[in-house]
């Protein structure tokens, strides 16, 4: 044991300040969490006694009709929604901070502006865009009527060739604003003299950009590639809102969040399942640990020999 | 001697120069300005269609409310069902609560952490913080296990103490490096003088408020936003937050719109207001921790 603090007794101050954070944690995070790890190896009978069957729940969840075209399909359209949210709203938010990191009149407006969709809750989004893209309201297709492309309009939330679109780029319009304001904080964070040295040299402000401050921001783009990923494999509130637990037009906007709450608490005909709920959750689980795991060790390793 | 020559083409090019150089300040304008248009497009739409009677909502969505078309129908249904307020106060006391306890909780571990060695101190640090990427969600059925056993279920204690627990690893984490940066000497002084540990502690508290302020922030806006637990653990009437509050009004009154718009903005008007004071101070907070 390591005393560096001589001549003291038995540290009970230190209890005590551990204490509290690590009972609550304990008690409400990580037990509950190997409570439905654990359940997922069990079945629930009629009177809720459990019973161990191995890893038939996972081989239920693969392999029967009831929950594996669901589970194939949720996983399938989850992946979508992560790469919608890869592909446009990552290089928005790129595009944005680095227009915002450049300085100048009103930069700060824009930054608090820019914002907003993000502190509100998903739920009034989620009603706001359902009214927008509404065809009773029509205000989309008045918009679109104003540049001369309402013939473009469909409803969109309600097709199942669109829905899952629609509601990752409603997504992606609300939480645009937290990649942003971490590719800010990066691009801010960078010492003038390097692009000082560069633009003497003649360099233009793109080849600045993408020779110089991206590939000194990398960290950051590694950072929030893995909360993209993590918050879009937890996503539910969304879908929910605007869709309901069915996540309808035939399941197309159907999300892992979502299977996991209609496996769960069930739905109109089927009854809920504790123990395929926890299944889904631990391959939710399993999902989110690969990514996690993928970033530690391949993108964190690179940047690092990368810094060297 | 060339200084007649020379002078008006360093006019010139000063002249060109300016006018490029205010060409490229113009197009971030550009983009940020429009992209701003598609970010507050959608809420403005909904706030100023509230105020309007219900032909004018449908029949002209872009005009501005007139003396015509004016209307507060939509809040007088609202604000008729008296579960609002309720929902109010409950995402209130859930939220203040939460916030309170995690910051004293979290800053008491984050001080032992960082002021203490002791036997496994940094595997403790990285138990606490494998919950910064692993989401509480996760363990939902063990969670509602576990209230229904403790007979929390319905209760703003069980959704506090989950909330606690939520917020609790990035907390201590970042709380930690703050801890770390208060100068060794004045806790030494401190101690010289006699005071007791959790004496030192009190006085450290106060010189960290900064980060303090930024968590409580990040820890506020996703408890008032949150629907899932809500949802699952304390969907009761007399429970319900603001958030799912809203969430089942609106799916009962679908076709009322008067009541849907006013009751959106009601609910976004709070959050609002409280952005447009603290935001400058948020903002600046993620920006100064992220460059650290």
């Amino acid at each position: 044991m390591q005393q560096t603090k001589a001549r003291k007794p038995f540290p009970t101050h230190v209890l005590v300040f551990l204490a509290p954070a690590v009972i609550i944690y304990s008690l409400f995070m990580v037990v509950p969490l190997l409570n439905s790890l654990r359940l997922s190896f069990y079945e629930t009978g009629p009177q809720n006694q459990l019973t161990f069957v191995g890893l038939d729940n996972y081989i239920n969840l693969f392999t029967n009709v009831n929950f594996a075209p669901r589970f194939w399909g949720a996983l399938g359209n989850n992946i979508v929604f992560f790469l919608v949210h890869m592909l446009v709203q990552n290089p928005i938010a790129l595009l944005l901070a680095a227009l915002l990191a450049t300085g100048g009149r009103g930069r700060g407006f824009y930054r608090s502006t820019l914002f907003m969709p993000t502190i509100l809750s998903v739920v009034i989004i989620g009603f706001i865009w359902n009214l927008i893209l509404s065809p009773l309201w029509g205000v989309a297709e008045t918009m679109l009527s104003w540049v001369g492309l309402e013939q473009l309009f469909k409803p969109w939330l309600g097709l199942e060739s669109t829905a899952l679109v629609t509601v990752s780029l409603i997504s992606v319009w609300q939480f645009v604003g937290i990649p942003m304001i971490l590719f800010y904080a990066a691009l801010i964070g960078i010492p003038e003299e390097l692009t000082e040295a560069a633009r003497v040299d003649g360099a233009s402000g793109w080849s600045t950009f993408w020779r110089i401050k991206f590939p000194l921001i990398l960290p950051t783009v590694g950072i929030v590639g893995i909360l993209t990923y993590v918050g879009n494999f937890n996503a539910f509130d969304l879908i929910y809102t605007i869709k309901g637990a069915n996540a309808g037009p035939e399941y197309s906007t159907d999300i892992m969040g979502t299977f996991f709450y209609r496996t769960y608490f069930g739905q109109q005909l089927q009854l809920g399942n504790p123990s395929m709920g926890a299944t889904v959750a631990a391959m939710m689980f399993l999902i989110i640990l690969v990514g996690v795991l993928i970033y530690l060790f391949t993108w964190q390793r690179r940047i690092q020999s990368y810094e060297l | 001697m060339s200084t007649p020559i020379a002078g008006p083409k360093i006019i010139q090019a000063h002249w060109w120069y300016r006018l490029r150089q205010s060409l490229r300040a113009f197009a971030p304008h550009i983009i940020l300005f429009g992209y701003m248009l598609i970010a507050l497009f959608p809420i403005y739409m909904i706030i100023m269609n509230s105020f309007k009677e219900r032909n004018a909502i449908f029949g002209a969505p872009f005009q501005l409310p007139n003396a015509e078309t004016f209307s507060l129908v939509g809040y007088e249904t609202v604000l008729q069902r008296a579960d609002f307020a309720t929902n109010f106060m409950n995402s209130i006391i859930v939220t203040a609560m939460s916030l309170v306890l995690t910051l004293l909780i979290g800053s008491m571990a984050a001080y032992a952490l960082s002021e203490y060695r002791f036997l496994g101190n940094t595997l403790l640090a990285l138990y606490l913080s494998i919950g910064i990427m692993i989401p509480i969600r996760l363990g939902t059925v063990g969670i509602l296990n576990m209230m229904v056993t403790l007979s929390l279920v319905n209760t703003l204690t069980g959704l506090i103490l989950v909330y606690i627990a939520q917020a609790l690893p990035l907390t201590i984490f970042i709380l930690t490096s703050f801890m770390r940066q208060v100068p060794t000497e004045l806790k030494d002084a401190a101690r010289i003088d006699g005071a007791s540990e959790y004496r030192i502690f009190w006085l450290i508290v106060p010189l960290i408020r900064p980060a303090l302020g930024a968590i409580g922030i990040f820890t506020m806006i996703p408890i008032w936003n949150d629907l899932w637990f809500p949802l699952i653990l304390a969907p009761s009437e007399k429970t319900a937050t603001v958030t799912l509050g809203v969430q089942q009004f609106l799916g009962q009154f679908v076709s009322d719109w008067n009541a849907v718009l006013s009751s959106l903005t009601l609910a976004m008007v709070p959050v609002l207001i409280f952005y447009f004071i603290f935001s400058r101070q948020m903002i600046r907070s993620i920006t100064a921790g992220a460059i650290k």
